[in-house]
């Protein structure tokens, strides 16, 4: 297990940039996910580290040690591939002793270090079994299984779960943080999808356009958005945005008078009376998850704008709806996008 | 204890026994072939192991081929009979003049190496008459094969399997069936007609040697075209035969367009191995009678090893103008698969 | 009759009745049938007929020796015919010597009197008879035993080095991105065009040079690269995921070992592909042998062939023998892997 530092890391392919410098450091046990949307580079930053890919500028710490040009077989990593990448002709116990064969450790070793982690991934049934014959979430289990065994300084997830269907992909994301916990190794994640990203993550990293967005806790960026593309990104349904002069009143108020944009998130949008309201909205669809409701509206000037109510709705379409933005929970971004905060900004700045 | 076991010790559904000894050896030359590449690894580093990898097959391509290439047009320019270009004189174009010294090209006899320009003019008759027969016979048999016939395997294997035989067992195969007590004088003299001599003639006996080149490779282009054909999309009949087209018509414009591609690569391939014959032939005919069957290649054979005097500076000359044939047609070749791939 | 013509060419004609076109079709493949197994059968047959049998004019189709007997007072077994007499009883006799139009036969039941029988009265009894020794007799007394060895040599070792060699380049090729890859591409390109018809000499030279002339070596080693072969495992390795490579390369795969666990295995149907295609080659090579083997004790089988039917006094039932010998691993070979081989061929367009 081990730490890891990366400096000022871009990556070109040809003339165009994919990473535009990127500074991280992971602390030893951490359970980091690299999120954003495709494109954004989060991948290449994974393969980066792996050594799958040399960097065209900057330099990779692992443990305190320089690997920027070790090669990805000598930097003691483990990945799980997006595709498994499992050996289709070797059986599942062999496709775990490989890597363990490579390093030359004695035949005894391996096949209880094998059969430990069969066991922890309830796969022990399977071990001679080729991964033909395996299912999807048996296959992506092993995969990890291959990763374990090793006792890797680092584990390395590219969208380990985006092959998998949603009800085994929650179960196996219950299974990872439960991994996480019992092993405790340090664990970099790369997915799409910020509900993995929000359950699992120790921290998370939002990358966007060869960039780092913002670097926190889930909470902290659900809270936090230190611009508007975290705070669109983060959160479901998306963040509702709007231009400070639709809103009347106290709420547009700010005290830096620098806001053009305003973040409310949907459940911090209250119906109420007329009288106290900021925006009247009309409903144009009601999705009725029983324990909450979801409402679709439009505001002035054809602004959307999503609501979420606790419990069950009467509401219908097209009724005119006044609504209140709780005050504690509003976010103020200037024009160039940044959160107007007092204290000093955590990630990037535009300019 | 009981996990140990079942992880590495004989697993119910494991491999057969030919299949453990064949990984058991190849696990024994892993262990042997591995410490070496990974010093070697080691040494030059991950990003120069190509080099390695493509080493063995550039020493063999640099001896075997790209080597001789040079020696042959250092022959090509030099004269005597010793086989080391340093031990051999500078003739400078001599051989090529020699080789193109003609009164005139049509005739052969006018020729200062006549046997050359008589190769050449059997093999342009060769590969001619062989390139159609060859097409026209592939064709029509990979027409009928595409048919909803039954035994389609079976059939295609009998057209195919005379391409795996030896070059010498077909001539002999030929041979005996043609000679004069053979099979076919059998047949015609019982049939009323009188024993023909097929090797004396010098027009059957360049008969017998396309034939039995297109008896032996005919399979191999009936397959090429085969696939092209069963390539073709089902529902472009259908739609034709919806819009009432007439048979003809559809082989005409439907069949023949779609398999255009595979039979250009079908009539390159045929001329560029017809430049090429020796084998069949000269097994067949030994180039006779006289030298009514003698192609390029057997002239460049018997010049550069069979006759008393080696002329390798003759042959090497030859060689060059043929590999200059040679290289053309390879290239048009590569041009329409690239494009067929395409 | 024309129309009736263009019929049969057409392709995917189905119907449920028999059309004309398939019993033209049919009739078309009975005739290729005839034509492409005939000569083959009629060589078998040939092939087990005695010296005498293959001098009969016509020939009979099937081998045929003349019964003997052996009659007390002959020391010789004398051929024995049927007879028709002159009283129209047809008597079995056997023949002791022909003079002109009259045959001086013997009853080998009563050898004391010799009966006078004019010769078109006679016809020879004959019985099946397989002459084995056509098949013995070259194996034992001669060198068809040696010449089977080195051909069985030369197409082993030939292909195991050409399936070594070809698959580390063509990986090489597959895998890597270097300096170089496209002039090496090239230069296997370049090879193609030069088959060694064109170099025969100059390869000559080179192999007297490393000391080969006369040994098994100088047929085995210049045919051992071949293009083709590297142009077909290198397509089939370029279908293999970069990921199981770059697995292997976490898992601390050396590049060797990626070579010989992960992307041969993985090529075997190639491979397969490759291995029938160059022990047809080798077994049936005949201009490059026929240049460098000058010893007999080296020869091939083919070359071996050639040189028997080219001496003056032809032992035809020797060299039909032999000649079935030749054929029969190949056909072997093509009888199990038939649906293999043409496919094989479909897909690659090689020969």
């Amino acid at each position: 297990m081990a730490g890891l530092e990366l400096r000022g890391i871009r990556k070109d392919y040809g003339g165009t940039a994919v990473l535009k410098g990127i500074d991280l450091s992971i602390a030893d046990g951490e359970f980091v996910v690299f999120v954003g949307p495709s494109g954004c580079g989060k991948s290449t930053l994974l393969r980066v580290i792996a050594g799958l890919e040399t960097v065209t500028a900057g330099d990779i710490h692992i443990d305190g040690t320089e690997v920027t040009r070790t090669a990805a077989s000598d930097r003691g990593l483990a990945m799980v591939f997006q595709s498994y990448a499992l050996y289709p002709h070797m059986t599942v116990s062999q496709n775990m002793s490989f890597a363990l064969e490579n390093m030359g450790i004695a035949k005894a070793e391996i096949s209880s270090r094998v059969d430990r982690a069969a066991r922890m991934l309830r796969l022990t049934d399977y071990l001679q079994r080729k991964p033909a014959a395996l299912s999807g979430g048996q296959r992506q289990r092993v995969a990890i299984g291959r990763a374990i065994v090793r006792d890797p300084k680092i584990f390395l997830f590219d969208e380990p779960l985006s092959n998998l269907d949603a009800e085994l992909r929650v179960a196996t994301r219950k299974e990872l943080a439960a991994l996480h916990a019992e092993i405790g190794g340090t664990m970099i994640y790369v997915t799409h999808d910020q509900v993995e990203a929000m359950t699992l993550a120790d921290r998370i990293v939002v990358l966007n356009g060869g960039r780092i967005e913002q670097i926190g806790t889930p909470l902290d960026l659900y809270n936090r958005p230190a611009n508007l593309f975290v705070a669109g990104f983060i959160g479901s349904p998306r963040m509702n945005l709007l231009p400070t002069e639709l809103v009347r009143g106290e709420a547009a108020g700010d005290v830096t008078g620098r806001a053009a944009t305003l973040g409310i998130r949907p459940e911090h949008v209250e119906p109420c009376q007329e009288a106290e309201a900021d925006l009247t909205v009309r409903i144009d669809l009601v999705e009725q998850l029983g324990g909450e409701t979801f409402l679709y509206a439009t505001g002035p000037n054809d602004t959307p704008l999503t609501i979420r109510c606790d419990g069950q709705s009467r509401l219908v379409r097209g009724d005119l709806l006044p609504v209140r933005f709780s005050r504690d929970h509003l976010h103020r971004f200037d024009a160039a996008g940044l959160a107007c905060r007092p204290e000093p900004l955590l990630a990037r700045s535009h300019s | 204890m009981t996990d140990t076991i079942r992880s590495h010790g004989a697993p119910a559904r494991g491999p057969s026994a030919a299949a453990a000894v064949t990984t058991g050896s190849a696990n024994a030359l892993m262990r042997l072939t591995d410490p070496p590449m990974r010093a070697v690894q080691r040494l030059i580093g991950a990003s120069r192991m190509p080099y390695v990898f493509l080493l063995p097959n550039l020493v063999f391509f640099g001896l075997f081929v790209f080597l001789p290439i040079g020696i042959n047009i250092v022959f090509s320019v030099t004269g005597g009979t010793a086989l080391f270009p340093s031990e051999r004189p500078y003739v400078g174009a001599e051989h090529y003049a020699r080789l193109l010294d003609c009164g005139s090209y049509l005739e052969a006899a006018s020729c200062r190496e006549d046997l050359f320009w008589r190769g050449v003019g059997n093999t342009l008759t060769f590969t001619v008459f062989q390139m159609v027969a060859m097409v026209l016979f592939s064709l029509v048999t990979a027409l009928v094969l595409n048919r909803p016939i039954r035994g389609r395997g079976f059939f295609r294997a009998v057209y195919f399997f005379p391409v795996l035989l030896s070059p010498v067992v077909v001539a002999l195969i030929w041979k005996w069936i043609l000679q004069r007590d053979g099979l076919l004088n059998a047949v015609l003299t019982t049939a009323g007609g009188e024993k023909i001599l097929f090797f004396v003639d010098p027009g059957w006996a360049m008969f017998w040697a396309v034939f039995v080149s297109v008896w032996a490779h005919m399979g191999f282009y009936t397959l090429i075209l085969l696939a092209g054909l069963q390539a073709i999309p089902r529902d472009v009949y259908e739609a034709a035969e919806m819009d009432g087209t007439r048979p003809w018509r559809v082989f005409h414009r439907i069949t023949l367009p779609l398999l255009w591609p595979n039979l250009l690569v079908v009539l390159v391939l045929v001329l560029i191995r017809s430049v090429q014959v020796f084998d069949e032939v000269f097994v067949l005919t030994g180039g006779g009678p006289g030298t009514a069957t003698m192609m390029v290649v057997q002239y460049i054979y018997t010049t550069a090893f069979a006759n008393q005097v080696q002329n390798f500076g003759l042959a090497g000359a030859a060689s060059v103008l043929l590999g200059a044939v040679l290289f053309v047609l390879t290239l048009i070749q590569l041009f329409l698969t690239r494009r067929r791939a395409s | 009759m024309t129309g009736k013509l263009r019929h049969l060419l057409l392709a995917r004609r189905g119907g449920a009745s028999w059309h004309w076109t398939d019993v033209a079709s049919y009739a078309y493949l009975a005739l290729g049938v005839l034509l492409m197994f005939g000569p083959v059968l009629w060589l078998a047959l040939s092939s087990f007929k005695t010296p005498a049998a293959l001098l009969e004019f016509p020939p009979s189709l099937l081998p045929m020796a003349q019964s003997e007997v052996s009659v007390p007072g002959y020391p010789q077994p004398l051929p024995l015919f049927r007879v028709t007499m002159e009283d129209g009883s047809v008597r079995e006799l056997a023949q002791v010597r022909r003079v002109g139009i009259i045959a001086q036969m013997v009853d080998p039941a009563a050898p004391g009197q010799t009966i006078r029988v004019p010769a078109d009265r006679r016809t020879p009894v004959r019985h099946m008879a397989l002459a084995v020794e056509n098949y013995t007799d070259p194996l034992t007394q001669f060198d068809f035993l040696r010449f089977l060895r080195n051909s069985l040599v030369v197409t082993v070792v030939a292909t195991i080095i050409t399936l070594v060699i070809n698959s580390m380049a063509a990986y090489a090729l597959s895998v890597y991105e270097f300096r170089g890859k496209s002039l090496a591409m090239l230069g296997v390109i370049g090879t193609l065009m030069i088959p060694i018809t064109i170099v025969l000499a100059p390869v000559y030279l080179v192999v007297t040079k490393l000391g080969f002339v006369d040994s098994l070596w100088a047929v085995i080693l210049p045919g051992a690269a071949t293009p083709t072969g590297v142009f077909l495992l290198r397509q089939y390795m370029l279908t293999i995921p970069r990921d199981l490579i770059e697995a292997a390369r976490m898992d601390k795969a050396s590049e060797w070992r990626i070579y010989a666990r992960i992307v041969m295995p993985l090529s075997m149907p190639a491979l397969a592909v490759l291995a029938i295609f160059s022990v047809m080659w080798r077994w049936n090579e005949f201009l490059w042998p026929l240049a460098v083997l000058t010893k007999t004790e080296v020869h091939t089988l083919p070359i071996a062939l050639n040189a028997f039917q080219g001496e003056l006094q032809t032992q035809w039932h020797y060299l039909l023998a032999m000649t079935v010998v030749t054929l029969l691993p190949v056909a072997l070979v093509f009888a199990f892997l038939q649906r293999f081989i043409t496919s094989g061929i479909a897909n690659t367009g090689m020969k």
